[in-house]
C-alpha cells in the first residue's frame, strides 16, 4: 500500500521539482540529499529523521560528481524517496526507526541509480526534438528555440515526479515488511548502517580531493583532531 | 588603446545606436539574461549539448541587434548561438555575457564562432574543478560538520543552501558582468587569481573541514552515547578500513554500489538468518 496519508500528490510534485534541480533548473542543490530528505522527511512529519537519513545519502553523494554528459545517480528525486521511505515509524525522534533507515538508504541508492538512466533517456529524447527543429534553428526562430526550452524542462518534472512514484511504489512494501521482520539490534543496525556511509565519505574526500598537494595531509589531520575531540566530548 | 564610447542605455527592444560600443546592459536585460542563465541546461542533450541554452540565454541581448526581433541581424545571431556549444553551467554565464557582446558589437560572424568554439574547453574543465570537485563538497562537508555539532534540520538544510548559493548566484551574476565587460577579451577574465588558485584553496579547506566532519557527523548519527561503547569503537575502527578499501577498489566500484551490496547483506541475515 502507498502511503496515502502523505497526501501522495504534494510527495511527487516535491520529487519533480528537485529531480529538475539537479541539471535543468535553477541547480540551487535543494536536490543535495541532506536538504531534499530532509524536505521529505518534513512531509512525512518526521524532520529530523529525515535530516539524519539525508546525512546519511549526503556522504554517499560526495563520491558523484556530476560532470557534464557523463552518467551518474540523480539524488534529487531519490533522495525524496529515501526520506519518506527512512523516516518510517521515527515517531518524531531523531534517529531513524533502524530497519526503514536501511531500507530508505537502500531505496534511494537504487532510485538514484534508475534516475541516473532517466537523465539519460532524458537528454536522448530532447535530442530527437532538437533534431527534427535544426532547420528552424538555424533559420533563428525564437520561437523554436523557447519550445525547445520549455519541452525539455516539463519533461524533466515528469521524469522526476515518475522517478519517485516508483521509488515509493517499491520501496514503501519492502519498509513494511523489513520493519516488522527486522531481527537485528537498533545499536548495531546504526553502526553498521554509519560505518558504511562514513567510509564511503571518507573515501571520497581522498579522492576526489586528491588533486591538490597536502590537502590528503589536512584530511588526516583533521581525521585525527575530529577523533581526539569526539573522544573528549564522549 | 582605443577609448571606449559608451551609448546610453536603451530601453528593452530598442537597438542601439550603429557605431557605438554598448554600455552597461540596461537592467532589465541583464535581469532576463541571468534568469535564464539559471535554467541553461533545460535542454541540454546529446546533439548539441547546450547550444539551445546558450542561444535561450544571450537572446534577450539580441532584441537591441538592429532591427529587432524581426530583422535579419536577430535572427543570424540567434542561429549562430543556438549551435553546438558546452561548457560548466555557472561558468556557461561568462559565455553568455561575452557572446553577447561580441554580437551587438557585430563582431565578424567567422570570428565569432572561433571564439565560441574555444571557449568550451577552459569554461567546462574551470567550472568542474571549482564548483563540482571543490565548492559542492566543501559546502557539503560543512553541512555536515553542522549536524556533527548538533545543529538542527533547519540550521543543516538552510546554512548549506545559503552557503553553497552564495557562492552560485555571485559565481553566475559575476559571469555574465565580466563576460559582457570583456567580450572577446574573455580570457583576461579566465586568468584572474581567485578562479585559477580557488579550487586549490577551497579543497584544502574541504579536506580539513571533512577530516573533522565526519568523526563528529558519525558519532551524532549513532546516538551519540559514550565514545568508548563497543558501537562507538566499532565505528572508529572500521570506517577507516572500508575507506581505504574503497579507495584500492577505486575505478572497479564506486562506494555506494559496494554500500547497496553490504546493505542488502545485513537485510538477509537480519530477517532471515538471525
Amino acid at each position: 500500500m502507498l502511503p496515502l496519508t502523505l497526501d501522495l500528490l504534494p510527495v511527487l510534485v516535491l520529487g519533480a521539482i528537485l529531480g529538475l534541480d539537479v541539471v535543468s533548473f535553477p541547480q540551487a542543490m535543494i536536490s543535495r540529499p541532506i536538504v531534499a530528505a530532509t524536505l521529505a522527511g518534513a512531509f512525512a512529519g518526521q524532520t529530523a529523521a529525515g535530516l539524519v537519513v539525508g546525512v546519511a545519502l549526503e556522504c554517499l553523494a560526495l563520491e558523484t560528481l556530476p560532470f557534464g554528459a557523463s552518467r551518474y545517480p540523480e539524488w534529487g528525486s531519490a533522495s525524496v524517496v529515501g526520506g519518506l521511505v527512512g523516516t518510517r515509524g521515527a515517531d518524531g525522534a531523531l534517529l531513524p526507526e533502524p530497519a526503514a533507515w536501511v531500507i530508505g538508504v537502500m531505496a534511494a541508492i537504487a532510485t538514484a541509480w534508475l534516475g541516473g538512466w532517466t537523465m539519460v533517456w532524458h537528454r536522448r529524447l530532447i535530442a530527437r526534438w532538437a533534431r527534427v527543429r535544426l532547420d528552424a534553428m538555424a533559420g533563428g526562430s525564437m520561437r523554436t528555440v523557447m519550445s525547445l526550452q520549455v519541452y525539455g524542462l516539463t519533461a524533466d518534472l515528469l521524469r522526476g515526479a515518475a522517478l519517485t512514484l516508483l521509488g515509493l511504489l517499491l520501496a514503501w512494501p519492502a519498509s513494511g515488511w523489513a520493519v516488522n521482520a527486522w531481527r537485528l539490534g537498533a545499536t548495531e543496525t546504526r553502526g553498521a548502517l554509519v560505518i558504511g556511509a562514513a567510509g564511503v565519505a571518507a573515501s571520497a574526500v581522498w579522492k576526489v580531493l586528491h588533486g591538490y598537494s597536502v590537502t590528503r595531509r589536512l584530511f588526516v589531520a583533521g581525521l585525527a583532531v575530529g577523533t581526539v575531540l569526539v573522544g573528549l566530548r564522549g | 588603446m582605443a577609448e571606449t564610447v559608451v551609448a546610453p542605455t536603451p530601453p528593452t527592444g530598442a537597438p542601439l545606436p550603429t557605431g557605438m560600443r554598448p554600455g552597461p546592459l540596461p537592467v532589465g536585460t541583464r535581469a532576463s539574461m541571468l534568469l535564464r542563465c539559471l535554467a541553461i541546461q533545460g535542454a541540454w542533450n546529446y546533439e548539441i549539448l547546450n547550444g539551445n541554452g546558450i542561444g535561450f540565454c544571450v537572446e534577450p541581448a539580441l532584441r537591441h541587434l538592429p532591427g529587432g526581433v524581426d530583422g535579419d541581424a536577430y535572427r543570424a545571431a540567434l542561429a549562430r548561438q543556438c549551435a553546438y556549444f558546452n561548457a560548466h553551467p555557472y561558468l556557461a554565464s561568462l559565455a553568455v555575457g561575452a557572446l553577447a557582446r561580441a554580437e551587438l558589437d557585430q563582431t565578424p560572424p567567422e570570428k565569432l564562432v572561433r571564439f565560441r568554439t574555444a571557449l568550451c574547453g577552459p569554461l567546462g574543465s574551470l567550472g568542474d574543478r571549482l564548483v563540482w570537485a571543490a565548492w559542492l563538497p566543501a559546502c557539503s562537508l560543512v553541512a555536515l560538520l553542522l549536524f556533527g555539532l548538533g545543529a538542527g534540520p533547519a540550521m543543516v538544510a538552510f546554512g548549506f543552501l545559503v552557503l553553497y548559493n552564495a557562492g552560485h548566484l555571485a559565481l553566475r551574476a559575476w559571469g555574465l558582468g565580466a563576460g559582457w565587460l570583456h567580450g572577446l577579451r574573455l580570457a583576461s577574465a579566465l586568468g584572474a587569481n581567485w578562479l585559477q588558485r580557488g579550487p586549490q584553496y577551497i579543497a584544502r579547506g574541504a579536506a580539513l573541514v571533512a577530516g573533522v566532519a565526519l568523526p563528529f557527523a558519525a558519532h551524532r548519527a549513532i546516538g551519540g552515547g559514550a565514545s568508548l561503547e563497543p558501537v562507538s569503537l566499532a565505528v572508529m575502527a572500521c570506517t577507516p578500513v572500508l575507506g581505504v578499501l574503497l579507495v584500492r577498489l577505486h575505478g572497479k566500484v564506486e562506494g555506494w554500489q559496494l554500500l547497496f551490496g553490504l546493505l542488502a547483506l545485513l537485510v538477509l541475515y537480519s530477517t532471515v538468518l538471525h
